[in-house]
């Protein structure tokens, strides 16, 4: 037997007051045998996200959930290597914190990666089982636009590039995310082009993706453009 | 090797191979000519029906929006009688 598995979960934050203490919750109830701590990176949330966090503390207790914050909104990027520098599992998870993200697929990507020994396991909505819920049309439409191009231009070898709930070894993120230099979405597709590319052996699981009930969304403005963008940075640096 | 440069050796490479059946001309010059622009139209056409057929065919799950609603208040009786903040109801 080798030594017991730790999966450090990360989970940033900004204005999830309402959000995180449900994700919390959800994340206990679906994950019972397992070794786990919750890495929290509140980006000084002006909502009191921490006030909420500091509760659940109280209740869960320190070594379960860690309160990681930093003082002003760094963006997303940053904040998952600032989680990973405090995470001590083996395995990183990295979430969503806005419920998108399911906790109840956590042992679907658990087991994945203990069947197949895969150093990346990635959610991914586009194949049997998983889904999307609560998107208009026009959500569609750029998503598969953006699928359908990316894929012809990557090849990137996963069918769910923009996705961001994933288990790694913490070594294969770390390794990886030195290398990131986007953000929004274009840094979730150029960590699994980046992955792909160094032979990292990645599997995927079926999850479904309702969209957010409660507070509102961080990532706007010219998306398009920056996708495009990105797509042509990961084409010359890949 | 970037990747880029595999994309472009495989444009090259059609090219290469476009130019030897104009040089040849196993099929009329007048065809060949045309092959480029087929070829511009069909990857158009193409990218068209994958995005089409993928909105299309989207997967979609409405039952987890309720089953989510489920968890929510689940996580809510459980949270509130423990003196957590979880907002007011909505
Ligand atoms: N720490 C930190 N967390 C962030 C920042 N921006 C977004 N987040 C968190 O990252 C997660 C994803 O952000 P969302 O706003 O939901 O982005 P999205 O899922 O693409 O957009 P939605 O369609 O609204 O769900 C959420 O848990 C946010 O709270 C940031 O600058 N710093
Ligand atoms: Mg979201």
């Amino acid at each position: 037997m080798e030594e017991k598995n730790k999966y450090s979960i990360i989970v940033p934050t900004y204005n999830e007051r309402l959000n995180i203490s449900l994700i919390v919750y959800l994340i206990f109830k679906h994950l019972r045998d397992v070794d786990f701590e919750i890495i929290i990176v509140d980006d000084g949330s002006p909502d009191g996200t921490q006030e909420v966090v500091k509760q659940l503390q109280q209740l869960y207790g320190e070594d379960h959930i860690l309160l990681r914050p930093r003082a002003k909104k760094l963006g997303l990027g940053t904040a998952y290597i600032h989680g990973l520098k405090h995470a001590s599992g083996n395995f990183v998870v990295i979430m969503d914190a806005d419920l998108s993200h399911h906790p109840k697929y956590l042992p679907s990507f658990i087991k994945k990666q203990l069947e197949t020994g895969a150093s990346i396991v990635t959610g991914t909505r586009y194949v049997n089982g998983g889904g999307v819920h609560g998107w208009n049309l026009m959500r569609k439409l750029t998503s598969r636009g953006a699928n359908v191009l990316a894929q012809t231009l990557l090849w990137p070898g996963v069918s769910d590039l923009t996705g961001s709930f994933r288990l790694y070894k913490k070594s294969v993120l770390e390794d990886v995310i030195s290398s990131c230099v986007s953000k929004g979405y274009v840094f979730q597709m150029e960590m699994i082009v980046r992955a792909s590319r160094k032979g990292y052996h990645i599997e995927e699981v079926p999850i479904t993706f309702v969209d957010r009930v409660f507070g509102s969304s961080k990532l706007g403005g010219s998306e398009i453009v920056e996708y495009l963008k990105g797509l042509v940075y990961l084409l010359v640096t890949t | 090797m970037k990747h880029v440069v595999k994309i472009l050796t495989l444009v090259v490479a059609v090219s290469a191979f476009w130019v030897a059946l104009l040089q040849t001309s196993v099929i009329p010059p007048s065809h060949t000519w045309l092959l480029p622009i087929y070829f511009i139209v069909s990857l158009g056409c193409y990218g068209l029906l994958m995005v089409g057929v993928g909105v299309m065919c989207f997967p979609i799950c409405p039952e987890e929006a309720l089953l989510l609603q489920q968890d929510i208040k689940e996580a809510k009786e459980y949270l509130k009688g423990r003196g957590i903040d979880v907002g007011s109801d909505f």
